[in-house]
C-alpha cells in the first residue's frame, strides 16, 4: 500500500517539476524526485530477486526430500537381496522341472521297453500313449526358455536400480547411517535364540525352501523323533 | 504299491477338514499346511484342542521344510511330517509309523 502511495507522491511531483515555470525548479526538488525513483527501483529488484530465492529455497527442499524419500526405499536391499533370491527360485525352477521331465522320460522308456509283454491292441495303446508324454515333456524346453527371458529381464531391472543406487548412493549412506541403531536392533534379533511359541504363524509360510535352505526328510525325522 | 484304504475323504480348507472331522468318525488326518482361510498348523491345534478329536493321529504334509515349522508342528501334536516332493514308499513308512501295517 506504501509502494502505491509513494509512487502517486512521486508522479504528482514529477509533473509539478514539469509544470513548472522555466528557471523557477529548485535543485532540491528534482533531487528528491530523483531519490525516490531510485528507492522505488531498489525496493522493486529486491522484492523480485526475494521472490527468486524463496522458489529456489522451496524447490532445493522439494529435491531434498524426493531425495530422501528414494533413498528410503533402500534401492540396494534390492539389488542385494531381492534380485538375487528372485534369481535362485528361477533357477531351482529350471533345475527342478528339468529333473522331473528327465525322470518322466525315464520311466516311459521302462515302459515302453516292456511293450513286448503284452498283446498287439494293448501294445498300440501303450505306445500312442507314451509318445503323448513324450510330446507333453517337451513344456520343460518352453519352460526354460520362457524363464531365461525372466532372467533377462531380472538383470535389466538390476542395470536400472544399480544406476540409481549410483545416483543416489550419498542419500542412501545417509539414511543407513540414520538408521544404523535400527539395523543393529534387527541384527541382534536375528541372532538372538528363537522362541518356537512366539513365531507369527504368517512367518511359518514362507516354502517352499530353496535346495540349500531346505530340510530333508531324514532331517525333518531326526528332529520329529529327538526329545 | 497300492494303499488299501476306504472311505478317503478330501476336503477343499482348514475350516471344511474341521467341519467333517467333527460331523464323521475319522482314523486319520493328512493335512497340507499352506491353506486358506485355515492353514493346517491352525487345523492341527483346533484338532488337538477337540476333546473328540485329539487322538486322531495327523500327518502334515508341506513344502514347508524350516527346522522352525517342524518344531512348532511338532509343539502342536503333529503325529508326522512329510515334506513335498515325496514318493509312495516315504508316504507308505509314515503311514505306518502312526496307524500300524496296513
Amino acid at each position: 500500500m506504501s509502494g502505491i502511495v509513494d509512487q502517486n507522491r512521486l508522479a504528482q511531483q514529477l509533473i509539478d517539476l514539469q509544470k513548472a515555470e522555466p528557471g523557477t525548479v529548485r535543485l532540491e526538488d528534482v533531487s528528491a524526485v530523483v531519490a525516490g525513483i531510485m528507492d522505488a527501483a531498489r525496493k522493486e529488484m529486491a522484492s523480485s530477486d526475494n521472490e527468486v530465492v524463496a522458489k529456489m529455497i522451496g524447490l532445493a527442499d522439494y529435491i531434498e526430500n524426493a531425495k530422501a524419500d528414494i533413498a528410503a526405499l533402500r534401492p540396494d536391499e534390492v539389488t542385494e537381496r531381492h534380485l538375487p533370491a528372485a534369481a535362485d527360485e528361477l533357477d531351482e525352477i529350471v533345475a527342478e522341472t528339468a529333473d522331473a521331465t528327465n525322470r518322466i522320460m525315464d520311466a516311459t522308456e521302462t515302459i515302453q521297453g516292456a511293450i513286448g509283454d503284452v498283446d498287439e491292441a494293448t501294445q498300440e495303446t501303450i505306445f500312442s500313449a507314451s509318445n503323448q508324454i513324450f510330446e507333453a515333456c517337451s513344456f520343460q524346453d518352453i519352460t526354460g526358455q520362457r524363464v531365461t527371458k525372466v532372467v533377462k529381464a531380472l538383470k535389466e531391472i538390476e542395470e536400472k536400480v544399480d544406476s540409481l543406487i549410483l545416483a543416489f548412493g550419498d542419500e542412501i549412506d545417509e539414511y543407513k547411517a540414520r538408521h544404523v541403531a535400527e539395523a543393529e536392533a534387527t541384527d541382534a534379533a536375528e541372532d538372538a535364540p528363537v522362541d518356537f511359541d512366539d513365531i507369527p504363524d504368517e512367518a511359518l509360510l514362507q516354502g517352499p525352501q530353496l535346495s540349500d535352505e531346505a530340510m530333508s526328510q531324514d532331517d525333518i525325522d531326526k528332529l520329529l523323533n529327538s526329545a | 504299491m497300492q494303499l488299501k484304504f476306504t472311505n478317503i475323504h478330501e476336503a477343499t480348507d482348514g475350516v471344511a477338514a474341521l467341519a467333517e472331522l467333527r460331523a464323521g468318525e475319522y482314523s486319520l488326518v493328512m493335512s497340507d499346511w499352506n491353506m486358506e482361510p485355515m492353514t493346517g498348523l491352525e487345523l492341527l491345534r483346533e484338532v488337538r484342542a477337540d476333546d473328540k478329536l485329539k487322538q486322531i493321529p495327523f500327518i502334515m504334509v508341506t513344502a514347508e521344510s524350516k527346522t522352525e515349522n517342524v518344531i512348532v508342528a511338532k509343539k502342536a501334536g503333529v503325529s508326522n511330517y512329510i515334506v513335498k516332493p515325496f514318493n509312495a514308499n516315504t508316504l507308505k513308512s509314515k503311514l505306518v509309523s502312526v496307524i500300524g501295517e496296513f
